[in-house]
């Protein structure tokens, strides 16, 4: 019982995380109609960055002012990069950003090179919270909490409820009366291509003293905030919420506790092949969870896509 | 694609033959002659290394681009239908009764028809829309096989990979492939037979559909084709290229690790085919060879080779998104009009100037590179053939000096080379 709880904090904590990645892509992506391969690069710049100002500043500094920095940066991409390209077509625009994912990878071995980075966890938060049957659960993780749920709560505030908010989601619906009516749309596709990686550089803030701040760590998490976002459906705000918490609980748990396959066929009413050694589908029977918790996402992704292309709370297929 | 087909419709003989499987033969025999005299010109054992290299990603990004320049869809994980080819070609290598019973030549098709199944398996949902969601749907299938290959050990081998034994084979003529040359005329043969057979599928119906599909599925759907079934068969028959790619590359180094399957090896031949350009059939061939020599050279010269790639490549979409081929076709027209000369002049004045200025940028980064990575004590660096000290400021002032002068240059002539560019465009007038 103790352990669940221990894992619903640990998988909450890594769903919230892949929730801030996540929403600035959907958003970038509802907007734009093209998702950005770079964004968990500018996750990773975010820790680097924050890393660098640490040194300097100090860790709250950093969190300060590495989203800034991250946020400038991408709506500088935005601006000279991605406008130029988008009049080739969509399929140049994913090219560019994957190129551009690629690039940053190795613009920060070039800077930085390629091990981790000494960026821990700041002295003030660094103590046990509380405890759950002598499982200690750090501070970081509920700050991380915290911030994280500020931010959606901010988010959707502002999405909502405020005048700003009103006219960016008019102008994913319809750009070209909002146009008319005499409001900057490329403007508004800056910022909020600016905010998206932004939110990304934040996470990469409070991620990089937990998972590590090395070149990977953009390709580590990358592939799973597509999955994320797949699954939640393109475009969703609310879906990409309830893809990170289903991911992070899913991988969470699939991590802690130790089910082998066999047990589950032996469960279902298939009983093990004798000598197992000489069996093609041996590996198959060996399987255990902790194994395959990191290919979960993709193939609840497949499975997502084959039986409901529009993902879960999507509304459209493409 | 490179024939412009304007067709009489008045005249039903011309229509036909413009979708006709023809072929000329002229390039053809031009590039067989060039694969069977290449081993005499480039005699050493590590240009054979390089030239099997380059041939087999040649097979790949042809392969690739049935799917991205001909078909429309984007894929992120097409390493994956190399990668099992390869691997299933390994097995077959390793089961000594089958693999004796034919020729190593025929081993390829083995691979091809591994990636086809495989293909068939994935194309069978994914090909249901192409941009985005295709996109993204080969992104997951590729990282879940990636994946599997640390679990499934048995196929894939784990860690270490699985390899094994090429000389095993039914000798093919006497040949047992022990030489690097036998392997080398394998893999030509190999390259022609496949490029031949995918420049055909691009003349046949199916390939001209698919054309069609990418440009207005839409429309197309409204002629009654099926624009999903167009994909699925663009997408098996490019399978199967990717496939012979991988019994290549299985024959040629003997072994497969989960570096085939990976997402950074998809990812470099997409940079391959989009860097030769993807709208013309030749443009992939092109990519291959830029890249591979590029590859191979750039990195024996520095560390940093990946990010000139990387730059090269953000370049390439942003301003040439036509690619080497595209740039190289562009200059048909002024052939045409017999204005190249025009040209030659305002080319030099401004691309030389360009690339001393853009060598002076890569010295900079250079030296920032040993500034900060280098040993601690250790300030000696050499850069074009000079040593120097990359700890004083001499050199930093000259690299900049140049790069300032290189690209300020090309800057000021630019705006004559754009007029000369129109004026050598323009039919007719003064020459």
């Amino acid at each position: 019982m103790e352990l669940i709880l221990v894992n619903i904090i640990d998988g909450l904590v890594t769903g919230l995380l892949l929730f801030m990645l996540s929403a600035g892509l959907t958003l970038i992506f509802s907007m734009m109609g093209v998702l950005n391969f770079a964004h968990a690069s500018f996750y990773m710049l975010g820790a680097y960055f924050a890393y660098q100002i640490s040194i300097a500043l100090g860790f709250w500094m950093g969190l300060l002012i590495a989203p800034l920095i991250v946020g400038v940066l991408g709506a500088g991409v935005e601006r000279y990069g991605l406008r130029r390209v988008h009049q080739y077509g969509h399929v140049p625009e994913l090219i560019f950003t994957f190129g551009l994912a690629l690039l940053i990878e190795e613009l920060v071995q070039f800077i930085w090179g390629k091990n981790q980075m000494p960026y821990n966890v700041p002295e003030v938060l660094n103590f046990t919270a509380f405890s759950i049957a002598g499982n200690s659960i750090p501070a970081f993780k509920i700050f991380m909490i915290f911030i994280s749920i500020g931010i959606f709560i901010g988010l959707l505030y502002i999405l909502t409820k405020t005048r700003v908010g009103m006219i960016i989601q008019a102008a994913l619906s319809y750009p070209r009366t909002v146009e008319a009516l005499g409001h900057n749309v490329p403007l508004i596709f800056m910022g909020v291509f600016g905010v998206g990686t932004a939110l990304a550089g934040v996470a990469g803030v409070i991620a990089g003293p937990v998972l590590g701040t090395f070149p990977g760590m953009a390709f580590v998490l990358g592939s799973i905030v597509f999955v994320t976002i797949v699954i939640g459906g393109l475009g969703s705000l609310w879906g990409a919420l309830v893809a990170s918490l289903l991911i992070g609980w899913m991988t969470t748990f699939a991590k802690s506790y130790n089910i082998r396959m066999s047990d589950i066929l032996n469960g279902i009413g298939i009983s093990t092949p004798e000598n197992l050694d000489d069996n093609i589908f041996r590996d198959f029977w060996t399987v255990t969870s902790p194994q395959i918790a990191d290919i979960l996402p993709y193939i609840l992704m497949v499975l997502i896509l084959i039986f409901r292309p529009a993902g879960l709370f999507g509304k459209r297929e493409s | 694609m490179t024939d412009q087909i304007t067709t009489d419709p008045s005249k039903p003989a011309q229509r036909m033959r413009a979708g006709s499987m023809s072929l000329t033969v002229g390039p053809w025999i031009v590039a067989a002659v060039a694969l069977m005299l290449m081993p005499y010109i480039f005699t050493s054992n590590s240009a054979l290394t390089i030239m099997n290299q380059m041939w087999i990603t040649v097979v790949f990004a042809l392969a690739y681009n049935m799917l991205l320049g001909q078909g429309g869809m984007l894929s992120f994980g097409h390493a994956v239908y190399a990668g099992v080819g390869g691997f299933a070609c390994m097995h077959i290598m390793n089961n000594s009764d089958l693999f004796a019973s034919f020729p190593l030549p025929v081993l390829p098709i083995f691979g091809g028809l591994f990636g086809m199944g495989l293909a068939m398996i994935v194309g069978a949902f994914s090909t249901r829309s192409a941009g985005t969601v295709f996109a993204m749907i080969s992104l997951g299938v590729g990282e879940l096989i990636a994946a599997c290959s640390v679990i499934i050990v048995a196929f894939f081998g784990g860690e270490e990979g699985v390899s094994g034994d090429r000389t095993y084979a039914m000798p093919f003529f006497g040949n047992e492939f022990l030489q690097q040359i036998d392997v080398y005329y394998l893999t030509s043969f190999w390259v022609l037979l496949s490029a031949i057979l995918m420049y055909l599928w691009s003349r046949t119906p199916v390939g001209r559909m698919a054309n069609a599909v990418r440009d207005n599925p839409e429309r197309a759907e409204f002629l009654g084709y099926s624009a999903r079934w167009v994909r699925f068969y663009s997408f098996v028959a490019s399978g199967f290229f990717a496939g012979v790619a991988g019994g290549l590359f299985a024959i040629n180094y003997e072994i497969l690790t989960e570096e085939n399957l990976n997402t950074a090896s998809s990812g470099v031949i997409l940079l391959v085919t989009f860097l030769g350009g993807v709208g013309f059939f030749f443009g992939p061939i092109i990519g291959a060879i830029v890249f591979t020599l590029v590859q191979t050279v750039l990195s024996l010269q520095t560390e940093l080779w990946a990010f000139y790639a990387g730059s090269l490549f953000l370049a390439t979409v942003m301003f040439f998104p036509g690619g080497l081929a595209g740039l190289m076709m562009m200059h048909v027209p002024v052939f045409r009009l017999g204005k190249m000369k025009m040209l030659l002049l305002p080319y030099a004045k401004t691309l030389i100037p360009a690339a001393i200025g853009i060598l002076g940028l890569c010295c900079l980064v250079e030296m920032t590179f040993h500034y900060r990575h280098a040993a601690t004590g250790d300030h000696e660096m050499t850069l074009f053939w000079t040593t120097f000290d990359s700890h004083t400021l001499m050199p930093w002032i000259i690299a900049a000096a140049i790069t300032a002068v290189g690209l300020g240059i090309a800057k000021m002539t630019a705006p004559a080379l754009k007029e000369a560019w129109d004026e050598a465009n323009t039919a007719g007038g003064t020459s």
